[in-house]
């Protein structure tokens, strides 16, 4: 359980101001120039360090990535591209942090750009969020206004400026070689790999695309020392997280706590536990509406952490508990969530402009029983016909719904068909 | 250079290859429909995927790049059963319509189907339907075959410059349209049909006409512009059904013009295809032998000096070098070969051929055109000078004439003789810039060399080229840029008026009382005197026949084996697809029967013997396919005196690009081009004020 004395996002909530003075109140802001004045290795250093692994859903390590940026200029900028394009189904993290928080972000990106060397950060924020919107570019003025950034940020003699695009509201975008494809006003289509954005982003120009989590992290983490950070958590899972817990809990919210808690503790303690009792859980998906569900059975013991969630055969993604109790048609759902990637698929790839589409109607067909059996073997087969055979991850992310529903409830499948087939049997008339 | 290892071949390959082509350089095939060697990559069909030793996932072989030591495998099962789960994932959505396909027989999806497609359908949904679109007269679309690689959507917007079309929608909603339900204006949109892998994009004018495996396969030469685009005759029975790019990388690389890809059906229209002899005013049906005793008592009762030849923009070599031979031999200096007048001068080869090589191109940083449109007037050539403005951002072009939109960006500098004479001056912006490349072109069109200034429009030209380092020993970017196929043939051959011989103008004045007209049909009938007796020897009823006195069916370039030089200088033997209709005979027999009528044989009875004529009169045609790259001549200066230059505008070269030669003019196709595919309205930009 995290002390509140740890906690990076201190008003999550919003009962306090989350205007500059609020934020200068809670410790954002202070001392930015020295952190600074540490230099870009130093920066980077201390956030390998700490162990931050991206919190968009990869976990990939954040002071590795940056550290791909060019040392020195080849005669193109560098940029830092903020990825606010929230959209996994769950997930509603880096929108408190945006409404409530946002000037942790804005002093997040001059810290993160500063050690990339980048003078130009692009915080791509999608439509939806209008008010968080707001927020964010009133925090951006804020923080221009008082030099915070700016030619002369923080007067640390960095020259940072901080662009806000809003995205048109389409899931791909939040794909970051799509989120970038869009930054420059065209149609988001994730982009091959490679070359990596690292070598060529935004523009041509080498980019970095982090999380809003992520960046939001930094400041804190340079403030409170690596030490500090990667004492929290578990070993190579370290920090605080934003867990969203949504569904069948009596209580749904947004929290901060460690990595490496145990998933019953985040839902009983945080969430006023499932609805109708733990006893009632069927089932948990535990990283937003893309990685495969864990049964009860798991859920009991299971660890919310990168590591603990691919051993138990799903993934953080990024830790948007969507919990559901025995009155969940689990059929239902998971067509649903299979007619969400229909609509999101970006139509480029084969496997996945062809192959969500098949899913979504047999997966309807399924929730109503109206499927034969050996549909089920051919669904998980085609689930693997996507799985990483196209350009981005959301056929991956179309087909691990469905794998999860298989791995961990095909009795229920095939019964939903049997009873269909028994109901639908055409009656033979008595002698 | 990596060492790659494919399927256990060790080969080394230049940097930048990607895998793909590792493997293509390995022998191995990989199936694909999106990639292709000429557009960029977009790895979307996922078909090309394959294994790499250390990468756990399948990889899209088009747009990964090779790295030393890399293990690739494109024969593994895991390969195979990849390509066969995105076969199957194209088909569950693509029609079964293969047999009224018109791409059945050529079809990639089809080919690969073969290899890795299913023998049933596990797919038991619905399928997608699309929407037809419309492309204008001559690209057909059925769009529910569509397997979206967006070839024809890259080849428009990078190749043509044209981007008209785009992905509107996502997923498996995605089609591929031009939003607006008008013609494509790309003279290049053609090639999107040979492009796309299935029978999405096929050939409006051709549909259901035939299948590829019923038709007689010819190579030869296009000659509806001065490119010399390599083609393709397909043919069945008598009739010429369509005409494709072959590739040739340093003439048309794979691309053909849309003009002639697609006026080939008016070469069953017009024709002439029987002699005809005007009597009483109006031409009526003749034999060969009153046709010729008819054209024989004309030449013998003329007397030699009032005798005149003009050669037509789509003659072979052979031809033209008959009919020279012929008036050699009657003793007449009258010839000529330059229909529009175009101020030419025959005597050296670097003052009338596009020097820098088509090929040369690719070496460009700059170019200034004067009196052209070279969009229409060789789209083939100007989507290779536009590949060199995408690749260098530092590229400067500029267009001296009408506005036109040349598919990328150019200054338009002025239309007329001042702004010609304004680039002479060395501070001029634009000279200043064209001074600073390294390999600039100039490229002087026909309708610059065709005003009565045109020596000093030429000489302006060539002062500009000299003063931009255009002409140095190791650049020459000086170029003359042909429209007729005919043209540069015809000067190789000297068919300019011998020493006080009478050149089209005079000879159009009334200059000759007998005028054989070798399918020329540009010049102006209404001007010839009424008196002059004009032998018509050609393929259409067109201007020239409805003129003429005597018609002498001749053969169109698809009937005939014919040679043409290109615009650089390129010669190319061309065979026959067919036989000509009716009574028509190939040109150069015509000539050949009517010179031992007139008791003056040409001395060669086969088209050998005629070839080895013409190799001897100029040893280009003695040297097929090749092209030299000739330093520009020490001293050389060209005739006219840029003083003279006048202030008159320059003008199109065409009315339309669809209809410019008696095919075009006959073709159904290109007249409903005309209709439909407007030029868009586009003004010209507003002009910086230039000094």
């Amino acid at each position: 359980m995290l002390s509140d004395k740890d906690r990076i996002f201190t008003n999550l909530y919003g009962i306090h101001d989350w205007r500059l003075a609020g934020a200068r109140a809670r410790g954002d802001w202070d001392g930015t120039a020295d952190i600074l004045a540490r230099g870009r290795d130093a920066i980077i250093e201390e956030v390998k360090a700490s162990g931050l692994r991206g919190r968009g859903g990869a976990g990939f390590p954040t002071g590795l990535k940056w550290s791909f940026m060019p040392k020195a200029s080849d005669g193109r900028p560098s940029y830092l591209v903020v990825n606010a394009d929230e959209s996994e189904p769950g997930t509603c993290k880096d929108r408190d942090i945006i409404r409530h928080d946002p000037h942790k972000l804005v002093e997040g990106c001059l810290i993160a750009s500063f050690a990339m060397g980048a003078h130009q950060a692009f915080i791509y924020i999608r439509g939806e969020y209008y008010n968080e919107y707001l927020h964010l570019q009133a925090a951006v003025d804020e923080a221009r206004e008082a030099g915070l950034i700016g030619p002369d940020a923080c007067g640390s003699g960095w020259a940072f400026d901080i662009t806000i695009h809003r995205g048109g509201g389409a899931y791909i975008c939040g794909e970051e070689s799509a989120l970038l494809e869009s930054l420059e006003g065209k149609k988001g289509l994730p982009r091959m790999k490679p070359p990596f954005p690292a070598a060529m982003g935004v523009y041509g120009c080498p980019t970095t695309v982090n999380n809003v989590e992520s960046i939001s992290c930094v400041s804190t983490i340079l403030r409170r020392g690596a030490g500090w950070f990667s004492a929290l958590g578990r070993p190579k899972n370290s920090g605080t997280k934003l867990y969203c817990i949504s569904g069948h809990v009596n209580k749904p919210c947004t929290v901060e706590d460690e990595l490496g808690l145990p998933l019953r503790d985040l839902i009983e303690r945080h969430a006023g536990g499932v609805r109708g009792g733990w006893d009632n859980l069927l089932a948990v998906i535990p990283g937003g509406s893309s990685v495969p569900m864990i049964p009860k059975s798991v859920c009991d013991n299971v660890l919310m952490d990168f590591d603990s969630l691919r051993e138990a055969g799903s993934s953080l993604g990024t830790a948007a508990v969507i919990v559901m109790d025995k009155s969940t048609d689990l059929i239902r759902a998971i067509a649903r969530i299979s007619a969400f990637y229909k609509h999101e698929s970006c139509g480029q790839c084969t496997p996945c402009r062809e192959g969500t589409g098949w899913l979504m109607r047999m997966m309807n067909r399924m929730s109503e029983g109206r499927a034969e059996f050996a549909e089920i073997d051919l669904m998980e087969q085609i689930t693997k016909q996507l799985e990483g055979h196209t350009i981005c991850m959301l056929a991956d992310a179309a087909a691990w719904p469905i794998q999860g529903l298989l791995r961990h409830f095909r009795p229920v499948v095939e019964q939903r068909i049997a009873d269909y087939k028994a109901r639908t049997a055409p009656k033979i008339a008595a002698e | 250079m990596p060492k790659v290892t494919v399927d256990g071949i060790e080969l080394e390959v230049p940097n930048g290859f990607t895998v793909l082509q590792a493997a293509e350089a390995a022998g191995k095939e990989i199936p694909r429909f999106c990639y292709h060697d000429r557009l960029s990559i977009a790895g979307n069909c996922r078909m090309c995927l394959v294994e790499i030793e250390k990468m756990p996932k399948p990889v899209a072989s088009c747009g990964q790049p090779v790295g030393e030591g890399m293990v690739i495998f494109t024969d593994t099962e895991k390969v195979r059963q990849s390509r066969r789960n995105v076969m199957e994932f194209l088909l569950i959505n693509h029609p079964l319509d293969c047999p009224i396909c018109d791409q059945g027989g050529e079809c990639d999806l089809q080919d690969e189907a073969v290899g890795y497609g299913r023998d049933h359908t596990r797919y038991h949904e619905n399928k997608r339907a699309v929407t037809d679109k419309n492309f204008g007269p001559l690209v057909k679309t059925v769009m529910t075959r569509c397997i979206q690689c967006t070839r024809c959507v890259r080849f428009l917007s990078e190749v043509a410059g044209v981007p008209e079309l785009g992905a509107t929608s996502r997923g498996e909603t995605m089609e591929i349209t031009n939003y607006v339900e008008r013609g494509l204006t790309s003279e290049l949109s053609g090639n999107i049909i040979d492009l796309c892998p299935v029978g999405a994009l096929t050939a409006k004018p051709y549909a259901f006409v035939a299948r590829t495996w019923e038709l007689r396969k010819t190579d030869s030469i296009d000659v509806f512009d001065a490119v010399g685009t390599n083609i393709r005759i397909d043919a069945r029975g008598s009739e010429v059904l369509r005409v494709l790019p072959r590739i040739n990388d340093a003439v048309n690389e794979e691309w053909l013009a849309d003009k002639s890809r697609f006026a080939i059906d008016g070469l069953k229209r017009k024709r002439l295809d029987r002699p005809w002899i005007r009597q009483n005013g109006k031409l009526q049906p003749a034999t060969w032998d009153a046709a010729l005793s008819a054209v024989v008592a004309r030449l013998n009762g003329a007397e030699p000096g009032r005798i005149g030849a003009i050669a037509g923009n789509l003659c072979d070599a052979e031809s033209m070098m008959a009919l020279k031979d012929l008036l050699v031999g009657l003793g007449s200096p009258n010839f000529d070969c330059r229909q529009d007048g175009a101020v030419l001068d025959a005597g050296n080869r670097a003052l009338y051929l596009f020097n820098t090589t088509i090929e040369g191109i690719d070496e460009a940083d700059a170019v200034l055109f004067v009196g052209v449109d070279p969009r229409r007037e060789a789209p083939v050539l100007n989507a290779r000078i536009r590949r060199r403005w995408v690749e260098n951002t530092g590229f400067v072009a500029g267009l001296i004439g009408p506005y036109a939109d040349i598919t990328y960006g150019c200054t338009h500098l002025g239309e007329d003789g001042a702004a010609l004479r304004a680039l002479l001056d060395p501070a001029h912006e634009f000279t200043v810039k064209l001074a600073a490349a390294k390999k600039p072109l100039v490229i002087i069109g026909q309708q610059a060399l065709a005003r009565p200034d045109g020596a000093a429009v030429f000489a302006a030209c060539w002062q500009i080229a000299e003063a931009a380092g255009a002409l140095t020993a190791d650049w020459q970017g000086f170029n003359v840029l042909h429209n007729a196929a005919a043209r540069v043939g015809g000067l190789d051959l000297g068919f300019v008026p011998a020493d006080g011989g009478k050149d089209v103008a005079g000879m159009v004045a009334g200059g000759v009382d007998v005028l054989w007209l070798l399918g020329a049909d540009e010049i102006d009938m209404a001007a010839l005197p009424p008196d002059v007796f004009v032998i018509y020897q050609g393929h259409h009823g067109d201007r020239g026949a409805a003129r003429a006195d005597i018609i002498l069916p001749g053969a169109a370039y698809t009937e005939k084996p014919g040679t043409y030089v290109n615009t650089e200088g390129r010669m190319q033997l061309a065979q026959r697809a067919i036989f000509p209709p009716g009574e028509a005979r190939e040109d150069w027999t015509i000539l050949r029967a009517v010179s031992a009528l007139v008791s003056k044989p040409l001395p060669y009875d086969d088209i050998e013997a005629l070839r080895q004529r013409m190799g001897e009169a100029n040893p280009v045609f003695a040297s097929p396919d090749t092209v030299r790259r000739i330093a520009p001549q020490v001293g050389l200066t060209p005739k006219g005196d840029s003083g003279q230059l006048s202030d008159a505008k320059f003008t199109a070269a065409f009315a339309t690009y669809y209809q410019t030669d008696p095919i075009s003019r006959a073709s159904p196709t290109m007249a409903k081009c005309v209709t439909d595919i407007l030029p868009p309205a586009m003004p010209a930009p507003v002009q910086q004020a230039a000094e």
